[in-house]
Formats: C-alpha cells, structure tokens, sequence
C-alpha cells in the first residue's frame, strides 16, 4: 500500500499546480466565459485558447495518457488525475478530457494501428480536438442504448440520428461518433464507433452553452456519408471500449472534482474567517464550522476515492473497474454536491451572485456529478456487479 | 501509488482469519454469528485466547508482551477480528491506560500493572467523564486531597464502562483547585476495591448493562499511583487520545454489519420477492457501501502515511467521525429491512429468526459511537480548530 507521490508525479503536480496559479487562475475562466464571439460566423466564443492547449500539448500533459508508440508518454490514469485535480482547482478551460483524452482513447481501444497514427499525433499535439458523441435523448447514461444508426452503402455507410451534449464539440475538429449498426435499440452488440470531421455534407453542429460556462454541441446527422475506413475496431464490437472510455473519463471527473471542492473548501474557509457580523468572524460560530467541517470530510473522502477511481479505471478486470470507479462516482456526487452546496450557504447572499467566484465551482461540480453517470447510475451498476447480493 | 497489501500482509491476513475462527470458543461463534451482547466473562475468555496466542495487545511493543505487529499487520488483525464479530476486548485496560503507562509510567508502575493487563488478571474502567463534565471533560470536580503519603477522591464520575467489572479505574482528579481549569488535573490510578468507592451499574437503551455511575467517597489513592507529573493529568488525557488512530474507523465493524444486511435483504420477502430484489432497497445498500468504499480508502491512506512514520494528517481526523457514524448507518439499515420484526425486543428463541434478535439492541445502543470517546461535535471543534484554523 503507498500513496506516496514518486519524484516524477511531484514534479508534474508542482509544475501544472504552478500554471494554473500563475497562468490560469479563476479570473481567466471567467474572462474566457465571457468573452464575445471572435467573429460574425461564431455563434459562440471559444471558452479557451488553443494557444494554451498547443503549450500544454508540448509540456506533454495532453499525451499522459497514450502509449509512447503514438507519441504519448505512456502515464496511468492517477498521472491524468494528479494534473486534473489541478486544473480543476481553478477551472481551467482548456478540452483536456472532453477533446483530447477520451476522444483519443476511444481512437486508441478501438482503432487500428493506422488510425492511431492518423488521429492521436494532433490530438496529442494540442493541435485538433475531437468530440466524443454518445449521448442521445434516451440513452441517459447506457452507453449501449443507440438510436442513431449507420446504415450499411456500397461504398461505407449513411449515418442518420442526433447526438447531444458533445462536450466543447464546438470547437472539435470531427466527432467520434457510436451508430447501431446493427441490432435493436439497446443491443449491447451492434454499436459501432465512427469517426466524422466537422465539415461533413449533413452533418449540423450546433453550439450551445452549459449550466457551468462552458460549451457543448448538439450533433445531428442526415444521411452523412462515411468511408469504411472510418469506423474504428470491428463492426458492432465497439461497447465494450467505449464502456472503458466512459469510465475513464468518471475517473477524470472524480479527480477535476476534488481539485474543485479543495478549493471550494479554502475560499469558504478564507470567506468566514474574515467576514464580521455581530461583531465578530461568522467562521467562530459553531453551525457554521460544523458546515465547514463536514465539507472537509467530504473533500477528504473525495480524495482518498479519487486514488481508487483512477486505479481501477485501468483494471483489466471489468468488474472491478467498474466496481472501483462507481464508487469514486458516487462520492463525488454525494460529496461534490454537498461541498458545493454548503459553500454558497456559507457565503450568504454574495454566493447567489455571479459576481462571486464561489458559483462557478457550484456549477462545474453539478456537470462533474451529472457527466459520465450520476450517482442513481453507478448505484444502480454498482449493485447489480455479481457478488453484491453476498 | 498501489492500493493493495503485499503478498506478505496477504497471507497473514488469511492466516489470521483461519485461526480467528478456528480459536473461537463454539458458545462464541454461536454469538458472533448474530451480532449477540457478549458478557463480561466471555470478553475475558477471549481475551485469554488471543494472550495465550500472543495477540491481545497487537499495538504495545515488544518489551512489554506486544507481537511486534508493524502497523499494516495491526490493522489487518483488527479488521479481522471485527470481520468474525469476536467480542471486543476491553479496551480500557489494553487500549488506554496500557499504551498511557508504557509512554509516561514509571518502572514500578510499569511491572505492577502492563502484565496484568496482559494477562486479563485486572480489569480496567475509565473515569473521565462526570455528571456535569462531558464534553466540558476539563470542568471536572472529582477532588484528589493532598493527605501525606496519598491522595483523598471525593466525588462522582460518570459513563465509567465496565465499572461494575473492573478491578482498577484511571480518573482525572482535581489536585490543585485553585489552579485554571486543565491546569490543576492528575490523572491517578485506583484500586476499585478500596474502601468507599461505589459502583451502580445503568442499564442502556440496548436492554444491556454498560456503563456505570462510580462514587467516591474518602477513597485513598497512594502517591505512587499518580501517573506522570502532579498537575499534568491533562496533557496524560491528550496523549491518551492519540493511540492507535488507523484503527477508530472500525471499517471491519461496519463491512460485518453491512454483509448482515445484505444476507438480510437475501432471506427476508416482501411484495412476493426478496428485499435485495428491490431496486429502492438495493440502492441504498449499495450507497451505504460506497460510503464505506470511501472511508476505507481514507483509512488506507492514514495507514499508508502512518507506515511511513508521519504523523496522522487530515485523513486520519476523520476517522472516528465518519466511522462511528458508518456503524450507526450500517445498523440502521439492518433495523430498516426487518420490517415488523423490527419491533420485537428480547423475546424468546422463534419469535424472531436468530439473526435478527440482536439487531434492534445494538442499534440502539451504538447511538453511544457518536457520543463517547469525544463526540461528533467534539471531534468537528477540533478539525474547525486545527485543520482548516477557524477563528475562535
């Protein structure tokens, strides 16, 4: 058993630490949320730069997670989380997860060598960004319930459907995309994964904003013709990596969420340790630092099942992967919410105005909790793993 | 970063578990396999058991009987032994003033009293605790007189936890009066057979005798039975505190309490199907599992750093906290599965199936976790106070 971070893990810990204080703190998401669109053709702003990203591209962040036979630098998910827990303590915009690090391990699971070779160097670079699209209206959180369909041409396949919520797919370069094709509607077998660029005939992309700022797109597909070289893996075998994606990317949500709720933690702290009424610190008062506290614990849980979501996202073991990071989940979202929402009561009225930084972390820590399954979710697949009934 | 044991720590922890249960007396594993009040005599039953074995004080080191356990091993052994339901050993003795009097003892205290505490041949209560100094422990009252060659105790403490069965209690007393508060405390050890000292045993809410109300009344306490300095009794309290924090949570207690639930949930039928077939019921058993997922990691973490030789950090606060309060969880959802059986309270054997007769007393009597050994509020002072250094 050791938790101890190794000389190379502190490293990487101190140096994003030291950018997201020095290069992007809190006010940089903020002044990026709000920025207008760059030009008339954007219906959005970007919410980012992609000079960031191209810096953290070379800096090697975006290639932690990939092998290094495709120029990444062969990290394990608790590398990704010690940079995100970072990241996440002061917001950082940049698509890390949502455009690089799940799009390009779905690339990577369930592609060929080729594909690998064609899509994960720009990725890795900093360069493109891809979408991961597998939400659908009633697909919830099955990955395997698909109603967008690729339809067997002559030449490949017409993909027809509508995809939702593709995490700052309106910056994404192309769309990694699951289609049936093959079987009904919540079939585990026949999902298949396809990758589509942005500009393909029929396909509209449709920017929209998130509870938390930041941008998403609604996909929606009309007879857009695909090569058959652009699915990924076999045909209909894709649910599988997919699952692993998703799971990694709760993990991703698990370690972003406690990087937030330690800062949340310390701004509350900081807020009633200095704010006066009657006549002395609110933080004195006993209710008051119970509330405190209980956010502390949380956080403290948060963390310690942040390591075991990062750990088991990797296990070869699907049940044990999915046992390990359900869990993470479920903390995150009992403590995230928790946090989150005892830090707004704490501030009193301040934190109900946008003005104040607490509600931006109030409102990434409830996307955080709903993405990659909510708590109802991974209660309900935890109990169902074999062995629970005991 | 690893979150598992080593293959070394792996075969002790089997080999803990084979013998755990091969060396449980069968009267004991008949009450262990529901959960059921053990009695003072089968305490030291197994106490002398798990001596005889070399394993009664796993934590004390070497010199003074301990096994040498390193801590990972400690923590196993614990989790093992909460995992069986073995009755818990006393931990007054053993657990608090053992580890105290190894710390700040001297050598004659140090002969007269570790071995028998070993050994089980004295037991041991606690009196801290008083009518009027709860968690305002430093309000204490109970006077120790300076009358030469001893102390004289006058007064009453209260919560004293096997009093009616120990041989010895250590208490907080109030040698300088006229000193502030936690300044003028020692903490003395005496003999309960002394004359004046007066035991009255309450019964709880769990239908058990527990704690007891002791008084005293001219009681003579020797000089050599102060520990540590004369006046320094409350720095004693603090260290006292301080043993052994991995093992407060208590996770094996609650994984036991959570499988009972689960073989509940598996036997019990309501609406023409089991409980574990509902997804309501099921969902809250899997929730209560996470929150244990989460607090067993948070413990990993306090052993893995304690193996290092740190000092406890924020991880290890939490322990008593959140673990006291798990247990309480893990009862109350047995409690919530049994449905009307819920209501029945110490019936005779049929009236109730066997795994569920114990169910309702110990529910009802480990409200008691959140209150003793410093109280959940307590507990949320000291982290305010310490760890996140909010102002007073």
């Amino acid at each position: 058993m050791d938790f101890d971070l190794s000389d190379d893990q502190r490293l990487l810990v101190d140096t994003v630490a030291s950018f997201a204080r020095k290069d992007s703190p809190l006010s940089r998401f903020r002044t990026l949320r709000d920025e207008e669109p760059s030009n008339a053709d954007a219906r959005t702003p970007l919410g980012f730069s992609r000079e960031t990203l191209k810096k953290m591209g070379d800096l090697g962040w975006l290639g932690l997670p990939f092998p290094e036979s495709v120029g990444g630098l062969g990290g394990k998910c608790i590398d990704v989380a010690l940079v995100l827990e970072q990241l996440g303590a002061t917001l950082v915009p940049e698509p890390v997860v949502s455009g690089v690090i799940l799009p390009g391990l779905a690339v990577l699971h369930a592609g060929s060598a080729a594909q690998h070779e064609a899509l994960l160097p720009p990725l890795i670079a900093g360069e493109k960004l891809l979408g991961l699209a597998y939400a659908e209206t009633e697909s919830r959180h099955d990955l395997g319930r698909v109603t967008t369909r690729a339809t067997r041409t002559a030449s490949g396949y017409e993909l027809s459907g509508e995809k939702r919520f593709i995490l700052d797919g309106h910056a994404a370069d192309g769309f990694v995309v699951s289609a049936r094709t093959s079987g009904a509607e919540a079939d585990r077998d026949g999902v298949s994964l396809f990758v589509v660029d942005k500009s393909a005939p029929g396909l509209t992309v449709r920017p929209v904003r998130m509870f938390d700022g930041r941008r998403a797109a609604m996909l929606s597909f009309a007879g857009v013709k695909l090569a058959e070289e652009a699915r990924l893996g076999a045909e209909g075998k894709a649910l599988p990596a997919l699952e692993k994606v998703i799971d990694y990317g709760a993990a991703c949500a698990c370690a972003e969420g406690v990087g937030l709720m330690n800062a949340v933690l310390g701004i509350t702290r900081d807020y009633i340790s200095q704010r006066e009424q009657f006549g002395v610190k609110i933080g004195s008062f006993q209710a008051l630092q119970h509330k405190a506290v209980d956010m502390f614990v949380e956080t403290e849980l948060a963390k310690s099942t942040m390591i075991l979501g990062a750990l088991a996202a990797e296990d070869e073991d699907d049940e044990t992967r999915a046992r390990g990071v359900s869990a993470a989940k479920v903390q995150l979202s009992i403590g995230g919410r928790l946090v989150v929402q005892q830090a707004i009561q704490l501030h009193g009225g301040i934190g109900i105005t946008d003005e104040a930084d607490v509600g931006l972390y109030f409102k990434r820590m409830h996307v955080l909790q709903a993405l990659f399954g909510d708590e109802d979710h991974h209660l309900a697949r935890f109990a169902s793993l074999p062995g629970f009934a005991a | 970063m690893d979150l598992s044991f080593t293959p070394d720590e792996l075969t002790f922890r089997a080999e803990a578990r084979a013998w755990i249960y091969s060396a449980m007396p069968p009267h004991i594993r008949e009450k262990a396999a529901v959960d059921g009040h053990f009695e003072m005599d089968e305490i030291m039953e197994w106490h002398r058991v798990l001596y005889a074995k070399g394993w009664v004080a796993p934590h004390w080191p070497k010199e003074v009987g301990g096994p040498g356990l390193d801590v990972t091993r400690r923590f196993i052994l614990t989790e093992e032994l909460e995992l069986a339901g073995a009755p818990a050993l006393s931990p007054f003795g053993l657990s608090m003033v053992g580890p105290l009097l190894i710390q700040f003892g001297n050598e004659a205290q140090k002969q007269r009293f570790l071995p028998k505490i070993l050994a089980g041949e004295e037991k041991w209560c606690q009196g801290y605790s008083e009518p009027n100094a709860g968690s305002d422990l430093a309000s204490l009252r109970l006077s120790a007189d300076d009358a030469g060659d001893h102390f004289v105790l006058n007064g009453q403490k209260t919560w004293t936890t096997n009093g009616h069965h120990a041989d010895w209690i250590f208490v907080l007393a109030r040698t300088d009066k006229g000193a502030k508060k936690q300044s003028g405390i020692s903490f003395l050890l005496c003999d309960m057979k002394t004359p004046g000292v007066r035991v009255r045993p309450t019964l709880t809410i769990g239908g058990t005798y527990g704690f007891c109300d002791t008084f005293f009344e001219n009681v003579k306490v020797p000089k050599e039975n102060l520990v540590g300095p004369l006046n320094g009794g409350w720095t004693m309290a603090k260290a006292l505190l301080g043993h052994e924090r991995t093992l407060v949570a208590a996770v094996g207690v609650s994984a036991r309490v959570l499988t009972r639930a689960k073989k509940l949930a598996s036997s019990i039928k309501a609406g023409g199907r089991l409980l574990i077939d509902d997804p309501v019921v099921r969902a809250k058993i899997a929730r209560a599992e996470c929150r244990l997922t989460a607090l067993k990691m948070a413990n990993y973490r306090a052993l893995a750093s304690a193996k290092l030789g740190h000092a406890p950090g924020p991880e290890a606060s939490i322990l008593k906290l959140r673990g006291s309060e798990t247990v309480q969880t893990m009862y109350e959802l047995c409690l919530d599965l049994l449905g009307h059986d819920a209501l029945s309270w110490f019936n005779e054997p049929g009236i109730v199936p066997p795994q569920e007769q114990w169910i309702a007393s110990n529910y009802a009597y480990l409200r008691a976790t959140t209150i003793y050994a410093g109280s959940s509020e307590i507990q949320k002072n000291i982290i305010a106070k310490l760890i996140l250094g909010l102002p007073s």
